[in-house]
């Protein structure tokens, strides 16, 4: 039972990674309406970077706090040089656009910091804590304690200030958002600064547990894109809510499911998002498209 | 001098042209009527003067210029738009729907204050302040669109076919409460409507437009009086 | 082009394309023969997305796919090199319908993600079925020798074959979308719904688009094997996929000759790009894929009209200015102006 409660908790830590990088996914389709590919390479990127400050005698705390900022500021960067460009126009193009930016972060990280793998510090100590008679990793509950942390920053951010709101509607309608003086293309920065500030803090969060390498966040992309998928794209309690569903499963198929080898455990995001996308595309809390003529 | 100041204004849509150089304004206070059958451009006119599409032309607001200017500074100078559609919002709640209205403004206590009087205009509101805006009827959708617009405190209210898709009685209504605000505010007003009946009631000045040029304009009770006027420019 | 400069122009490049083997050595020469085999995976990946306006991440899978099939029947069941081009393809044309008539009923974003999907699956599944596969390890394939009779050196002799077969591809493309199903596939780009009233099955003709292209990587995998040789899943991961990207993006979406540009671009970047830096082969693709969606989106002949039909059901348009009053009215006009064209005809269709 112990175990099971471990497995469980651990479950819900990973799961909490999912989410932070399905929410910087899920923010960004309700702005901008693309699904960026390249959010894991950037948060891959950033990571570097907080390994870099790190490297340079920042204590990891401080480390991963300059590295939120500069991500966020890095989002917005790209938004409005890169993304800005091709907003308005065709689906394909912003997909192509971000796949190349995939593509170009993943090399770039490796022609600054090579191919290798290194270690990465955790922000948490190595300790586990008795709770109620289970014993659990202080990581696994720093990590939940975080996301939920953010989650209310991010609830109270969109549902009780002005930017917030006003971020909202630039995403509902950006039409009417003009019309009562938003300037839509401030949110969308906002919104993708956002998002590169959560990605990055995804993988500051993931490091510590594999290899911090150039291909860091490719698995966990597809992890976070299951969660979204599952959660509905537009969602971010879907967001969330998908995350902990798939670590969960994942950590419990692992654990007690054995023909799952270690090369087929990316199938079943794989299949989660197959399946999730042809039976309700719209996920568990996403709202329902109208196929319009 | 004018409020707003409008020469020689053209707009088209990609190859498509729409106005073919219009003249008019508007002076501080008066409520002006833009009339005109489907597709005489009417709608282009709004759009214009928000920036919602390329034109060429005297386009002032104000002595200043609005050419070329973004939508949302547009809104900023104090020109409120209701456009057709409404602009609302239908995933908000009536309540943000209205904040977002005077979301260029910065006295809170003020703010607050407007939205306390948009209930005390438009009752129906208050009642569902907390639902989503999607959930009202069309009336009073219609009525959260001109609350929005007057939480802005605009110098300058444009209206869109406001009566569009609304029956007649919630029509009348609606006229009737937006003739009252509009009395009280001594507000500047840009009319676009094809129900002209409602609308030379509403206005003092109108013009008529037809494939996108201004082919009568004057005095709203005189075009109202003037039978051949009506007859063979509205059709009634 | 008028049709004789363009039979003059494809005289020309035959005679060049013939003339390789014996200008070069093996090493170049064997450098082009991948071209060729690129050519037909970036063709058939060029028909889905240019001129039928789907999108596929995922080409890499059938392209090992077809790969697999050619070393399995070579190796495995002794079936002639010849036999095994045809079969791959058969296979992957299988394989492609099947995927295609659950995935195709999704749109853009979500069918990006699933094709994606299975660039990444299949890597896996690969190495999961060792007993297949020989997993990781990899198979060696007796490659085909040229038969003494005809006095050419074994990579002489591959690179003409390859030529033959690319040729009667491209050839076979180039039929395809001068007739029945060609038209189809540009109606249901041009404005779905009006295809639909002509009287299209939209899904037949995007299924049968959809395993067409896969069919073609097919018989590029299989290819590919006899050029190189020896199969691993190490040699078809998500890079694949991207290469093909960002060879239809440089060749030219909706052009058959776009093809053999993009090729030659995947096949000799990498040579010159590994030399200075391992890392700057994805740099480029990165950066050109990006350039090109700048610079040369109207690169694609048909490709922008259908994206914005795609767009309009995702409706972004940011209302900076004037641009967002006129793309809304812009749609409207066309709409009516492609429902003018159905109903004249088959008028409006392009070659």
């Amino acid at each position: 039972m112990e175990r099971f409660i471990q497995v469980l908790v651990d479950g819900i830590a990973t799961g909490s990674i999912y989410a932070a990088m399905a929410l910087a996914l899920v923010l960004i389709f309700r702005s901008t309406g693309v699904v960026n590919f390249a959010q894991g390479e950037m948060a891959m990127f950033s990571t570097f970077v907080a390994w870099g400050l790190y490297e340079a005698g920042l204590p990891i705390g401080l480390a991963v706090l300059t590295t939120l900022a500069l991500s966020f500021a890095a989002g917005m960067v790209i938004e409005r040089v890169l993304i800005r460009h091709f907003e308005g126009g065709e689906v394909l193009t912003l997909v192509i656009v971000t796949l190349g930016l995939f593509i170009l972060l993943n090399s770039l990280a490796g022609w600054i910091w090579g191919f290798g793998n290194r270690g990465f510090p955790s922000l948490f100590s190595e300790d586990a804590v008795d709770v109620g008679g289970v014993r659990l990793s202080v990581e696994s509950l720093g990590i939940v304690a975080v996301l939920l942390g953010v989650v209310a920053l991010l609830f109270l951010l969109f549902q009780r200030t002005k930017v917030g709101l006003a971020m909202r509607a630039a995403a509902l309608n950006p039409h009417a958002s003009a019309l009562v003086g938003v300037r839509v293309g401030n949110m969308l920065m906002l919104g993708w600064g956002l998002a590169a500030a959560l990605g990055a803090l995804a993988g500051v969060l993931v490091a510590p547990r594999l290899f911090l390498d150039v291909n860091l966040m490719g698995a966990v992309l597809i992890y976070a894109f299951a969660a979204a998928a599952l959660g509905g794209f537009d969602s971010a309690i879907g967001a969330v809510v998908g995350g902990w569903v798939i670590g969960v499963s994942e950590n419990l198929a692992g654990t007690y499911v054995d023909f799952i080898g270690s090369d087929l455990k990316i199938l079943v995001p794989l299949a989660i998002i197959f399946v999730v996308l042809l039976v309700r595309p719209s996920g568990l809390f996403g709202t329902r498209e109208v196929a319009r003529v | 001098m004018s409020l707003v100041d409008v020469e020689g204004l053209r707009a088209a849509y990609g190859q498509v042209r729409v106005l073919e150089g219009i003249d008019f304004s508007i002076d501080k206070g008066r409520r002006v009527a833009m009339l005109g059958p489907n597709g005489a451009g009417k709608t282009t006119v709004l759009r214009a003067l928000s920036g919602m599409v390329r034109t060429r032309g005297k386009v002032e607001f104000d002595g200043k210029s609005l050419a070329g200017k973004a939508t949302a500074d547009i809104a900023r100078r104090g020109v409120a738009h209701v456009p057709e559609g409404r602009g609302t919002f239908p995933a908000l709640s009536v309540e943000d729907n209205l904040r977002l209205g005077a979301y260029v403004r910065s006295d809170r206590a003020a703010v607050r204050e407007d939205i306390r009087r948009c209930y005390g205009w438009f009752p129906r509101l208050e009642e569902r302040r907390g639902l989503q805006a999607g959930s009202l009827s069309g009336g009073e959708q219609q009525m959260l669109a001109v609350a929005r617009a007057l939480m802005l405190r605009p110098r300058l209210l444009m209206l869109d076919e406001p009566s569009l898709g609304l029956a007649p009685i919630v029509t009348r209504e609606l006229f009737r409460v937006l003739g009252d605000i509009c009395d009280e505010q001594e507000m500047t007003v840009l009319l676009v409507e094809q129900n002209a009946n409602l609308a030379l009631d509403f206005a003092d000045h109108a013009y008529v437009l037809e494939s996108g040029r201004i082919v009568l304009e004057g005095e709203a009770d005189r075009i109202k009086g003037d039978d051949d006027v009506r007859r063979s420019y509205m059709g009634y | 082009m008028s049709p004789r400069v363009r039979t003059a122009v494809i005289c020309a490049l035959a005679a060049v394309a013939v003339a390789i083997p014996f200008l070069f050595g093996p090493y170049r020469v064997g450098q082009f023969t991948l071209v060729l085999v690129y050519a037909v995976a970036v063709l058939g990946l060029n028909l889905l997305v240019g001129y039928s306006g789907q999108i596929s991440l995922g080409h890499g899978a059938f392209f090992a796919l077809g790969a697999y099939t050619a070393a399995l029947l070579i190796e495995k069941a002794s079936v002639p090199h010849l036999l095994s081009v045809p079969a791959a393809g058969a296979l992957c044309f299988a394989a492609g319908f099947l995927f295609g008539v659950p995935a195709l009923r999704l749109h853009g974003l979500y069918l990006a993600l699933v094709t994606l999907g299975l660039a990444i699956a299949l890597p896996q599944l690969i190495k999961r079925f060792d007993g297949l596969t020989e997993g990781t390890q990899g198979m060696t394939v007796e490659q085909p020798a040229a038969p003494g009779w005809l006095g050419l050196e074994d990579d002489q002799f591959l690179y003409l074959l390859t030529l033959v077969v690319a040729a009667l591809m491209f050839v076979l493309a180039w039929n395809m979308m001068r007739g029945q199903l060609g038209r189809a596939v540009k109606a249901v780009r041009d404005r779905e719904m009006a295809a639909v009233t002509l009287g299209v099955d939209l899904a037949a003709v995007k299924t049968r688009m959809f395993a067409v292209s896969a069919g073609y990587a097919g018989v590029g995998g299989a290819l590919y094997v006899f050029a190189i040789g020896f199969v691993a899943p190490e040699a078809f991961t998500l890079t694949v996929s991207f290469a093909f990207l960002a060879a239809i993006v440089v060749g030219g979406l909706a052009t058959i000759s776009g093809a053999l540009f993009g090729a030659l671009f995947i096949e000799f970047v990498p040579v010159y790009a590994s030399d200075v830096n391992e890392a700057l082969t994805g740099v480029i693709y990165g950066g050109v894929l990006i350039a090109f969606m700048w610079v040369l989106p109207g690169g694609a002949a048909g490709l922008p009209r259908r994206l914005r039909e795609l767009a309009a059901r995702r409706d972004r348009h940011r209302p900076e200015g004037p641009r967002g009053g006129e793309l809304h009215e812009e749609d409207a006009d066309r709409v009516a102006g492609a429902a003018g064209h159905a109903g004249a005809g088959a008028g409006g269709m392009r070659a």
